[in-house]
């Protein structure tokens, strides 16, 4: 059946934007119009309508330049949700190398009636850059150390859906900042919503002008634990450790791990997310990984929905603007 | 025996402390002096309206030949610089093979001598292959009229090995020029580390990655009583550590250019390519102390440092292109519009840092209206406004930033030892 006509189109109204490259760009509207489409998709979820049909007959192109699991996959199957036929296309390092230039290859793929591009690469700036040069839209999957709109999107839904609102919360993005896109697209989606960020970190991956984004900067886990909301523990990468930015992982975990002392000082109804995949032991143990502060498995499941959103959005800008209603 | 009038032209000479309406007679190629408008001459040039400055010299700029010559040639080099109206200059040695022996700096200055368009001075490599581990022939290239010693856009990391460039160098009164870059700052750096950096996810590289080097290499030309020269500097700090050299009797020049002046790091925003140089871009902080060292002679010329790439170099993803930003054909407009137009140097001051001050760092007997001198003159319109385009330019590359801007002013006129090698377009 096709949402489009039968069921609530009240929620997509005032959406023109052509490609959602980051959340910097979006306004407080559009992010509250993604995150309603989100959530009247997971409402037909509930009620097992499962299978859409808006995007019947388009083709999604999933391009990825970087190696991913998680997000390919959940991108993949929202494509398919809402019907529409999905290429994959996935390379890793530069496709430089193999002697053509990314851009090429982009086009190379949308000439093969490639309506919406998902993206992921390593350089920062990707994304704008087939936004530039394609006719197709644009939907970021994390580009480099830039942003990871769909990630921070579903790490904003799911604090929705357990505070009913984000204004007025306090939401503290733990561990290494520097090298995070989903930090960065965090702090823009949860300021423009009104929610207080702060960022807590070891001082060598807080990067010194990051407090002109608007959020609090502290280096200690202890001190603000009992007046944070929603702790979102951020990925741990080794290699990091090795690039000596950390002298150890236990100390790290020591310093900014998550565990049950830690929670005991927290706030009774904390709420934990992790955007994985989650190095049990270090940003997080085990014991608070599965327990009932964490919502880590949630946020898998409405990332599928806030990437439907996300192209469902796309493709009426598209078919509005190809004066062609649905 | 020939003779040029140019007549009724703003003749500006640093040189000689010269800015005045007159008149200036050529012959034979050499610099005859001021004279009447009446005097009779076998070709006249009307100057009305029009800047006469000895010609413009620029202090590094790469050529690419032989090796690059996708990026550019020897002769679209050249005549990229006459267009910018330039009459010297003096090129890296970053080709391949690298100059850093005799017959490579001979090869340019015949393709130079073949081209026919402005003056050419090799640079010659510091170290062999620009590797930072031995020092190439440098009396060898000397014999083959390099001016100075350079490994380009490699900083040369080694202190023992800059200590002893230095002190080889005295004996051929040469300079050393030096890129100011700690390596291990600069790694995998894409623009200056700051808020631009922080919210583009792009790695930054700190102002003190240049300060650090700044203060090694001044450590070292009081050392050593050698002569260094900084090319391309863009912090506050390096400014001040010149500044206090200098003070302190240290041999120490410097230059900066003219986009280092004109554009900030927030540029790259949109991640364009083009906006993508070393040094990288900075805040209007370190331009503000920029300008000041231009001001109270810190620094002593600008220069484009011309830097080519073919367009399939810049157009990709950002971490992919190539640093570097082409400048010869806006030498002039970037400068009028980020020193002339707000008011921080007067032509007279600008068009020292850009003939007297570069020709007294390589000890180049140029630069001057004097009489006797080589007839290199440049004609400046200051009030002509176009916009650039690809189109128009001699480069055979055009990686500019300041391409479909509006610009003012540009080279009308550019006599090299007397003659007339470039007219710009009505």
């Amino acid at each position: 059946m096709n949402i489009d006509h039968e069921y609530r189109t009240d929620i997509s109204k005032g959406w023109t934007r052509k490609h959602i490259l980051g959340l910097q760009d979006l306004t407080k509207d559009e992010l509250n119009i993604i995150l309603n489409q989100a959530a009247e998709f997971k409402r037909l979820a509930a009620i097992g309508e499962t299978k859409l049909t808006p995007l019947a007959g388009t083709v999604v192109a999933n391009l990825f330049f970087e190696p991913s699991t998680r997000t390919r996959i959940s991108f993949g199957l929202a494509a398919k949700r809402l019907s529409a036929d999905t290429v994959d296309f996935s390379a890793s390092g530069s496709s430089l190398s193999k002697g053509e230039s990314f851009v090429d290859t982009a086009k190379t793929v949308e000439a093969m009636g490639v309506s919406y591009v998902v993206v992921r690469h390593k350089t920062p700036g990707a994304p704008q850059l087939l936004a530039q040069h394609l006719d197709a839209n644009i939907l970021n999957a994390g580009d480099g150390t830039h942003e990871h709109p769909t990630q921070a999107l579903l790490d904003i839904f799911t604090i929705r859906e357990h505070f009913g609102k984000i204004e007025g919360l306090t939401v503290t993005l733990v561990g290494d900042i520097l090298h995070s896109r989903v930090a960065r697209s965090n702090i823009w989606g949860l300021k423009k919503l009104g929610a207080h960020v702060i960022v807590c970190g070891p001082t060598t991956l807080i990067p010194s002008e990051i407090s002109r984004m608007g959020v609090e900067v502290s280096h200690n886990l202890d001190d603000v634990l009992n007046r944070t909301d929603c702790l979102n523990l951020l990925r741990i990468q080794f290699e990091r450790q090795r690039g000596h930015f950390f002298p150890s992982i236990r100390e790290y975990a020591h310093l900014f791990g998550m565990n049950k002392q830690r929670i005991n000082k927290a706030k009774e109804n904390v709420l934990i997310l992790a955007p994985g995949p989650i190095n049990r032991g270090v940003e997080i143990t085990p014991d608070v990984a599965d327990g009932p502060h964490s919502v880590i498995l949630g946020q898998v499941s409405n990332g599928l929905i806030i990437r439907m959103a996300c192209l469902y959005l796309l493709h009426l800008q598209r078919t509005a603007s190809l004066g062609n209603p649905g | 025996m020939n003779s040029i009038l140019i007549k009724n032209g703003r003749i500006i000479d640093p040189s000689q402390d010269l800015d005045l309406q007159g008149n200036l007679l050529i012959e034979d190629g050499k610099i005859k002096g001021l004279c009447k408008e009446t005097t009779n001459a076998d070709e006249v040039i009307d100057a009305t309206g029009l800047i006469v400055s000895p010609g413009l010299i620029d202090l590094h700029v790469s050529l690419c030949e032989p090796g690059f010559e996708e990026d550019e040639t020897i002769e679209s080099g050249t005549a990229a610089a006459l267009a910018g109206g330039i009459t010297s200059l003096a090129c890296l040695p970053n080709t391949s093979p690298v100059v850093d022996d005799r017959s490579s700096a001979e090869f340019i200055l015949l393709q130079a001598e073949r081209a026919a368009n402005c003056n050419v001075f090799p640079l010659g490599a510091v170290t062999k292959n620009h590797e930072g581990k031995e020092l190439a022939e440098i009396g060898q290239l000397v014999a083959g009229k390099a001016v100075g010693f350079t490994d380009a856009d490699h900083p040369i990391e080694n202190a023992e090995i800059m200590r002893c460039a230095l002190e080889y160098t005295r004996m051929f009164h040469h300079p050393i020029l030096n890129r100011p870059q700690v390596p291990e700052l600069t790694e995998k750096g894409q623009m200056h580390e700051g808020y631009y950096s922080t919210v583009l996810g792009l790695k930054g590289i700190p102002a003190a990655a240049e300060s650090i080097m700044v203060n090694r290499d001044i450590a070292l030309a009081e050392l050593t009583q050698g002569r260094i020269h900084l090319m391309c500097i863009s912090t506050r700090e390096s400014v001040s550590q010149i500044r206090r050299a200098k003070q302190a009797g240290i041999q120490v020049t410097a230059d900066v250019t003219p986009h280092h002046l004109a554009l900030t790091d927030q540029m790259l925003e949109n991640y364009d390519p083009h906006y993508k140089v070393l040094p990288p871009l900075r805040p209007q902080e370190h331009i503000d102390a920029l300008i000041e060292g231009l001001k109270d002679g810190t620094i002593d010329a600008i220069c484009s440092d011309h830097t080519p790439h073919a367009t399939e170099k810049k157009t990709d993803e950002i971490l992919g292109a190539a640093f570097g930003i082409i400048g010869l054909e806006t030498l002039i407009p970037v400068c009028f519009q980020s020193l002339i137009k707000p008011g921080h140097l007067t032509w007279s001051e600008l068009i020292s840092k850009l003939t007297s001050g570069p020709a007294n760092i390589l000890g180049l007997n140029k630069g001057t209206l004097a009489e006797g001198a080589d007839a290199d003159i440049t004609l400046i319109n200051p009030d002509t406004k176009y916009k650039l385009n690809a189109a128009d330019l001699k480069s055979a590359s055009h990686n500019s930033p300041f391409l479909g801007k509006e610009l003012q002013g540009r080279a009308e006129i550019v006599l090299v030892s007397g003659q007339i090698r470039y007219r710009a377009k009505s």
